[in-house]
């Protein structure tokens, strides 16, 4: 209970308004609605309680070793990113429409756009959207407004979550056309990819690394959908941007990513951090908050909401996008994430990831009855062909060894069969944890 | 001390970057074959900071002292639901069972957190008198997305789908009428009754064979109780159409109301409003639908379901409209929405609603003689005055009164909103501030009007305390300066 209002208090502020009772502020309510019977518990728990009870709860997801990745990332988060977004001044406040009284949060926006463009090698990004999946969507969605084209071209191993996500953000509507760009040996087959680039194509939209782990030759990708005079959407892993051309660099008109790998918990799916960047000749057809620099009254640097017009609250039905809120503590956590890392540490975290993922892929290649299935080089996750049924071994793993071998892969590309299995590892697995894994595999496969 | 050292530093963490200085280093690098394509390797590195730990904790801490929170101050934005975010909820939201559950964690290995999530849509469908919730949307616009996409789903499943429509009151948060251009309906706006409630008339008039869905936000924005709602919904009914309810405002609801009574077939909540979690500066936030029996198999997967002892996720749900994000919703914050909802039982649910319709009527009672009130009527949880005569003679507009509210240490409430009332100043105080609070703002308003009587020059000006003045921002707009 957090009402401060004693009795007493009450009573005068009853007193005050001129009524004698709650029910007479109540008058408005046609009575039949109110104080209707509700199937909830008489009594509460206290904060002690309460602590016991979610203690329980948690306890109820047991640690375990996990080799889990698909588009959500285990990552060491610093204690500095911790601490400081757990500041009531950052945690409490809301979207800054009183600019001169948020300035420090709007300072932020602004430093996280800065670093996402420098990331991403971009001109412009928003204030941030609700995760990768729907920044993957909105991007999408503008392209197709841009170029006023209704093609849009995937690759067959974009995240199928992405995929799902993009059809629901185009309301499942059928006047849009999907078209899958297969792969080939695991990577997008750009001989295919040729032939159904038209004058009716919207864009290009691809991950890369793509699903299956593999960093696409982007460069030739944007350059083949460019000629066709589609836009390109990417999304990539910032936390491999460290590594790889990012996507300004091959010309991306908008690149989006999941920022969930800069500084934020897994937590079952969110919240995560959807990163949205563009070309300057697109910034009015960015959705979302976008803060922007300016100066005060006396000629001092400030910081403000801006670029308005294009956002539901002016626009109403003419809006980009109906989107209200950002993410801006899952922002805050990626900008000061970003600025403990600086560009090295960026490097150091790719590397650290790419070669936790190379020597799992060594170890478990190594297992007699499983194999590497695609030969192209991979940054933290790669496919791993087991000789049995995946699900069943990663479920008898899960419960002998407390381990999550990683994610079978049957139910999104059957073609691969049964024994295809998507393994990651990142910076936070140490030897020690990769020979458990294999030692749990070549007992059980 | 002289005025440098008081002044803010609003230098940007690029700008303190120096050359070689580091803070976090990964040296848990294993020894493998390099893999990696030399044509694909960055050349340029990213212009991030160059910082030490120290400086970073520095920087960020400064910054956050200019900033209004609720935390640190009344913050009465109407419509936003600023209250008070209890600590416990932070606590468990980042208890390592629930924090390093990975989404794609198997069934058996995440009970703990699908128990949850199972018993806190339980406890919303008998909160709302709901059949069935989904708690995947990411926020409130989010929830209206998957909302209307849901009825989208059943009016394509009927055939029906020249239902092309979407009702939407003037008065409307600019997300209803944007959410149904996004989802390629038409929106079509009804124009308010004088008390700012919907016109049943009206809206008869505007219902047909090609309505959809009429949204109403209730209490409306005005803070007004619609109180012909058995008429409005009936008629909806009537033409075919579904009803959908904005939670925005169910704050004033909560425990005294249950939106299921009023006829409505789809509706949303905040989390981060009613349900105490914070809003972080803009988000993130967290949203909920509900639904009647007949549209629970439209929702979005998976399901959260309970097979003998065991919670299971079910994604075989082939009439549902699919994935509104990449993975299941903003679990941790529905994680404090769950702790703050344990801490309460039926009777303090109900206080919950009673005592922000209490301080909002207290405050529109002490300041509506000199802030004239949108509506003569007894108010919900929120009210909407209007700036004094007296200052409006003098040039002075919302914005002035706003601005200065800030010297004395108070947010403003939400200005310009709703867009029907001229000059509206919205006011919404939540049940979790105290009348000291209330009084202190109180005073402070009626203040405002004394000094903007006086010297009008003194409001035009203001704020005068704050880091900076008011901001340009017509050249933030021309001129857009987005990053470094």
């Amino acid at each position: 209970m957090f009402i401060p209002n004693t009795l007493k208090d009450r009573e005068e502020m009853l007193k005050t308004i001129g009524v004698s009772s709650i029910k007479d502020l109540l008058r408005q309510v046609p009575g039949k609605y109110l104080y209707p019977a509700f199937d909830l518990p008489e009594t509460s728990l206290d904060e002690q309680q309460t602590a016991r009870r979610m203690k329980t709860l948690a306890a109820g997801n047991p640690p375990i070793l996990s080799f889990l990745g698909a588009g959500a990332y285990e990552r060491y988060i610093p204690a500095a990113v911790k601490a400081l977004i757990s500041r009531g001044e950052y945690l409490t406040a809301y979207t800054p429409y009183q600019a001169e009284a948020s300035q420090g949060l709007l300072q932020t926006i602004y430093e996280y756009q800065s670093s996402v463009c420098a990331l991403y090698a971009m001109d412009c990004a928003n204030a941030s959207m609700y995760d990768g999946a729907s920044a993957f969507g909105e991007a999408v969605r503008a392209a197709a407004r841009v170029t006023g084209r209704k093609k849009v071209l995937c690759q067959e191993t974009l995240n199928p979550q992405y995929l799902r996500t993009l059809k629901t953000y185009f309301a499942n509507s059928e006047e849009y056309r999907f078209v899958t760009v297969p792969h080939k040996d695991g990577l997008l087959d750009a001989e295919k990819l040729a032939g159904l680039l038209g004058a009716d194509t919207a864009c290009l939209a691809f991950q890369t690394p793509n699903f299956f782990g593999l960093p696409e030759d982007a460069p030739k990708l944007s350059e083949l959908a460019h000629k066709a005079g589609a836009l390109v959407v990417a999304a990539a892993d910032p936390a491999s941007l460290g590594l790889f051309t990012p996507p300004g660099e091959y010309g991306a008109d908008f690149a989006v990513g999941e920022g969930q790998s800069l500084g934020l918990s897994l937590s079952y799916g969110g919240p995560y951090l959807g990163v949205f960047t563009c070309k300057k000749e697109y910034v009015r057809q960015m959705p979302g908050r976008i803060a922007g620099m300016t100066r005060d009254k006396d000629g001092r640097r400030g910081f403000v909401l801006t670029l308005q017009a294009r956002e539901q609250h002016i626009r109403r039905d003419k809006a980009a996008s109906n989107i209200c809120s950002n993410e801006a503590l899952c922002a805050l956590s990626a900008t000061i994430y970003l600025a403990l890392l600086g560009p090295e540490g960026l490097k150091e975290l790719g590397l650290a990831n790419a070669r936790a993922a190379a020597f799992a892929a060594e170890r478990l290649a190594a297992v007699k009855g499983a194999a590497l299935l695609f030969k192209a080089p991979f940054f933290n996750e790669f496919v791993l062909q087991v000789k049995s049924d995946a699900t069943s071994l990663r479920e008898k793993i899960l419960a002998k060894e407390r381990i999550d071998i990683g994610l079978p892969l049957k139910n999104f590309y059957q073609g691969l069969g049964p024994g295809a299995l998507l393994v990651c590892a990142t910076e936070t697995k140490t030897e020690e944890d990769i020979l458990r894994l294999q030692k749990a595999l070549k007992e059980n496969i | 001390m002289t005025a440098d050292i008081i002044k803010p530093d609003n230098r940007l963490s690029i700008e303190k970057s120096v050359p070689g200085r580091r803070a976090v280093k990964f040296k848990n690098i294993l020894r493998a074959k390099e893999t990696l394509p030399p044509y694909l390797a960055r050349k340029n590195a990213p212009k991030l900071p160059e910082l030490s730990e120290f400086d970073v904790v520095r920087h960020y801490t400064k910054l956050s002292k200019l900033n209004f929170s609720v935390d640190t101050h009344f913050y009465p934005l109407g419509s936003c639901t600023m209250k008070y975010n209890p600590r416990i909820n932070e606590e468990a939201a980042a208890l390592e069972g629930f924090a390093n559950l990975h989404p794609l964690a198997h069934d058996n290995a995440s009970q703990g957190t699908l128990e949850m999530l199972y018993d806190l849509e339980r406890m919303l469908c008998a909160l709302c008198g709901m059949d069935a919730f989904t708690l995947q949307p990411a926020a409130g616009a989010h929830s209206e997305f998957t909302g209307l996409l849901t009825a989208k789903a059943h009016f394509e499943r009927l055939g029906q789908t020249g239902r092309t429509e979407i009702i939407c009151p003037d008065s409307a948060h600019g997300t209803n009428p944007a959410t149904a251009a996004m989802l390629g309906f038409t929106a079509v706006n009804i124009k308010s009754g004088p008390d700012g409630r919907v016109d049943p008339a009206g809206l008869k008039a505007r219902l047909s064979g090609k309505t959809a869905v009429l949204m109403l936000t209730v209490p409306n924005t005005l803070g007004i109780f619609e109180s012909r709602i058995e008429e409005i919904t009936e008629a909806a009914h009537k033409a075919g159409a579904l009803v959908y309810l904005d939670g925005a405002n169910f704050n004033a609801l909560i425990g005294l109301i249950k939106p299921g009574d009023l006829g409505v077939d789809i509706m949303h909540l905040n989390m981060h409003k009613t349900f105490s979690t914070p809003h972080g500066g803009g988000g993130p936030g967290a949203g909920a639908i509900g639904v009647r029996k007949h549209l629970e198999k439209f929702l979005p997967v998976p399901r959260v379901i309970k097979d003998g002892g065991a919670y299971k996720t079910d994604c075989a749900r082939p009439c549902s409209i699919g994935k509104v994000k990449a993975f299941f919703g903003n679990t941790g914050v529905l994680t404090r929405a769950y702790a703050w909802l344990l801490m309460h039982s039926k009777k303090e649910l109900e206080a919950v609603a009673e005592n922000a319709i209490l301080n909002a009527n207290y405050i529109k009672s002490r300041l509506e003689a000199v802030y004239p009130a949108h509506s003569g009527e007894r108010c919900m949880h929120e009210c909407v005055l209007t700036p004094p005569a007296e200052l409006t003679a003098r040039g002075l507009k919302t914005l002035d009164i706003a601005k200065r509210l800030l010297d004395y240490g108070f947010h403003a409430p939400t200005i310009y909103f709703p867009l029907i009332v001229h000059e509206a100043i919205m006011i919404e105080p939540t049940e979790t501030e105290s009348k000291e609070t209330m009084d202190s703002f109180v005073e402070t308003m009626l203040k405002i009007n004394d000094e903007g009587a006086a010297d009008p020059q003194l409001l035009k000006d203001a704020p005068h305390t704050m880091p900076v003045k008011r901001l340009d921002e017509v050249q933030a707009a021309r001129q857009p300066n987005l990053r470094w």
